[in-house]
């Protein structure tokens, strides 16, 4: 993988990812991937196991994912969460704040783009799962 | 009203800069159309039938005179002179070139305004009561938790890509200026028996091909969960809203199929983890910003009477302005609705005057209202009649605030490229037949609102006569329907029957307010009566 689309300082996770179903049948396994339209919640019990979970974009419209990441982040997750599909550039900083913290687009993502992207805002209004302060607590730190 | 600090002029200056970023990229041929389209649709740029169409942000409808002058500048520096105040309280041009743009957004920055999430599947600009901090029956001034909304909902990373467009509003009076049960979240701020402040929560209203009146999920939410209990109630939605169609795919959808006791489980479930996260702000911060909607210094022991000698101000005077809660004060409406004129256009000239007045007689501030109109909220009762000469001297002193001549029309197929019908020729038609201010108001409240499209963006259905233009075998069509409100007795309206031609729909209009004349009983308003009596008189009057 691309290291420019990889934030993590771990060695990455080279197994293949099975499906949800697979892998709830056979728990096994390290690495799984969720389609938009599954249910991140069915992953919590295992959580602990998972060094790879890599979530469905099958259309950038489709926004589902953002809160699948969220889930499996407030749920405790900590390994390599992986956005992988229709991912474009100016969507990665949203994706950033959800919890991914690795990306596989369909198409090319300009490094120097997606640098500025990354860098634009300083502050953000809410909690997500980043560990970002909100600006209502720097106003009230 | 709310002054920008350091950090969320830093978050809008940086909006700029990312825009400017992402225009370049596209006029130099980096990304194309496709992928270009939903970023400025995020940013409220849209391409019409004949140019860009910029929409600007005017949260929950309150502007000082420095901003109103900006828009002023806008319009003439950037368009053809002359702007257009919308139904969700916001302005939009409708000839921008795209390299403007960030010049345009970087020239709103300066005075405070913004273009976020003005259009695309995201969380749009909150609504309000346009008579917020004034009105006599308010319980409190919303606008405060309208502000705390928009910096949550600004950039929401979770809730950028919904299923659909989001739209929420906020009143805090038992009556609904604001249209509020018709939006995807409706909140009400009141005082529960045990005294506490707290929010009735609606959710899943709207209008479109399937409107909605949203029904209550939740009876009484206090302030302090505000924002954690509707982060669930997104996610709900971002989750469980339908994507595979998107005439589908807003919230009322999803919460008339899962019905509303069902969706409001699912986000009491939610809403017991998101709680848990530390989402919504200190106390301190509500307050912090609470403190800058404080009243304005009213003088106090003043005049409390008007002088009514001048019989065309008294007609305005009883027509277009409005009880304030301060004595000696009062609401002053200005209509955008000419006889002639394009409902909620105003000219640059126009719109520097209204700046001024405010600035003059309003404590400086100055309203927008979902009927396309504008608001002085806080007007010297003393001084009323010589901020009527100089609204008469600039046209904009039309008094027919709520008669059947103040229409909400949808932009129509003159501009969008939605459209099947224009819109505005026809209203201009509907005001010219109804020109006689004695005949309208005879007729009382008569709210008419005019869609050129299914997707109603002209409020069809929550009028008391709406008309939805459609196009039938190529030709423009008109349906009628009646019986529909967007106040606090929401209700949908209901088609006559078949549709008429554009002067046809006119001639339709005048036989139901003319059946609605010999029906009527005394201080009946033609929704009253429409209720009371039915249909049916009404189409064998217009069918007959």
């Amino acid at each position: 993988m691309d290291n420019a689309l990889r934030f993590r300082d771990d060695a990455p996770h080279e197994e293949p990812a099975v499906t949800l179903d697979a892998f709830i049948g056979q728990t096994n396994a390290g690495a799984v991937r969720l389609e938009s339209d599954e249910d991140a919640r069915k992953l919590i019990p295992y959580l602990g196991q998972l060094a790879l979970i890599e979530v469905a974009f099958p259309k950038f419209r489709d926004g589902r994912g953002y809160s699948a990441a969220r889930i499996l982040r407030e749920a405790g997750y900590t390994g390599e969460l992986r956005a992988a599909g229709d991912v474009l550039v100016d969507q990665i900083p949203f994706m950033r704040r959800c919890g991914f913290d690795s990306f596989a687009p369909e198409a090319d993502i300009d490094a120097d783009a997606l640098g500025r992207a990354l860098a634009h805002y300083e502050h953000v209004y809410q909690k997500a799962a980043d560990g970002r302060s909100p600006v209502w607590a720097l106003r009230h730190g | 009203m709310y002054k920008y600090d350091e950090y969320d002029q830093a978050i809008v200056d940086a909006r700029v800069e990312e825009f400017r970023d992402q225009v370049q990229r596209r006029l130099a041929g980096e990304i194309s159309e496709d992928q270009f389209k939903p970023l400025r649709l995020m940013n409220g740029l849209y391409l019409q039938l004949h140019a860009y169409m910029l929409r600007i942000a005017v949260p929950y409808g309150t502007m000082d005179s420095r901003q109103m002058r900006m828009l002023a500048h806008i319009a003439r520096k950037y368009d053809r002179d002359y702007g257009h105040f919308t139904t969700r309280q916001n302005i939009q041009y409708n000839w921008i070139k795209l390299e403007d743009a960030p010049d345009i957004l970087a020239d709103l920055a300066s005075v405070e305004m913004h273009a976020i999430q003005t259009s695309g599947n995201c969380i749009r600009n909150t609504t309000s009561d346009q008579f917020a901090g004034a009105a006599a029956d308010e319980v409190t001034d919303p606008r405060p938790w309208a502000e705390l909304l928009r910096q949550w909902s600004t950039f929401h990373p979770e809730f950028s890509y919904l299923p659909r467009k989001f739209k929420i509003a906020v009143i805090a009076a038992e009556e609904d200026r604001a249209a509020m049960r018709l939006h995807d979240i409706g909140l009400q701020l009141y005082h529960n028996d045990a005294g506490e402040l707290g929010f009735r929560v609606f959710v899943g209203g709207g209008m479109g091909r399937t409107p909605m009146v949203a029904p209550v999920i939740r009876e009484f939410l206090p302030t302090a969960d505000f924002l954690s209990y509707l982060e669930a109630c997104l996610r709900v939605y971002n989750r469980y809203g339908r994507r595979d169609n998107i005439y589908k795919a807003r919230i009322k959808i999803l919460v008339h199929e899962l019905g509303a006791a069902e969706y409001a489980r699912q986000v009491e479930e939610e809403w017991a983890h998101v709680k848990t996260l530390g989402l919504d702000p200190p106390p301190g911060e509500f307050e912090r910003i609470a403190a800058q909607f404080a009243p304005p210094a009213f003088e106090t022991g003043i005049a409390d009477t008007v002088d009514r000698s001048d019989p065309d101000f008294a007609v305005w005077l009883d027509q277009n302005v409005k009880a304030h809660k301060q004595p000696g004060y009062a609401i002053v409406n200005i209509s955008l609705k000419p006889v002639g004129g394009i409902p909620g256009d105003a000219s640059s000239a126009q719109i520097d005057l209204m700046a001024d007045l405010a600035e003059t007689y309003s404590f400086d501030e100055l309203r927008v209202t979902h009927a396309q109109n504008i608001v002085l909220p806080h007007v010297k009762k003393a001084e009323l009649y010589a901020v009527w000469q100089k609204l008469a001297a600039a046209d904009l002193a039309s008094a027919n605030l709520d008669l059947i001549s103040d229409i909400i029309a949808c932009p129509g197929l003159d501009y969008c490229s939605l459209a099947n019908a224009r819109s505005i020729p026809l209203a201009q038609k509907i005001a010219k037949r109804f020109e006689s201010l004695d005949r309208q108001r005879d007729l009382g409240e008569l709210k008419l609102k005019i869609s050129g499209c299914i997707n109603a963006c002209g409020h069809h259905h929550a009028g008391h006569i709406g008309i939805l233009g459609v196009d039938r075998k190529g030709t423009e069509n008109y349906q009628l329907l009646l019986g529909g409100s967007g106040a606090e007795d929401a209700s949908l309206g209901r088609i006559t029957g078949p549709g008429f031609d554009e002067d046809g729909v006119v001639d339709a209009i005048e036989r139901t307010v003319e059946k609605y004349r010999t029906l009527r009983t005394d201080g009946e308003r033609f929704l009253d009566t429409y209720r009371r009596v039915g249909m049916d008189p009404f189409k064998e009057a217009i069918y007959g």
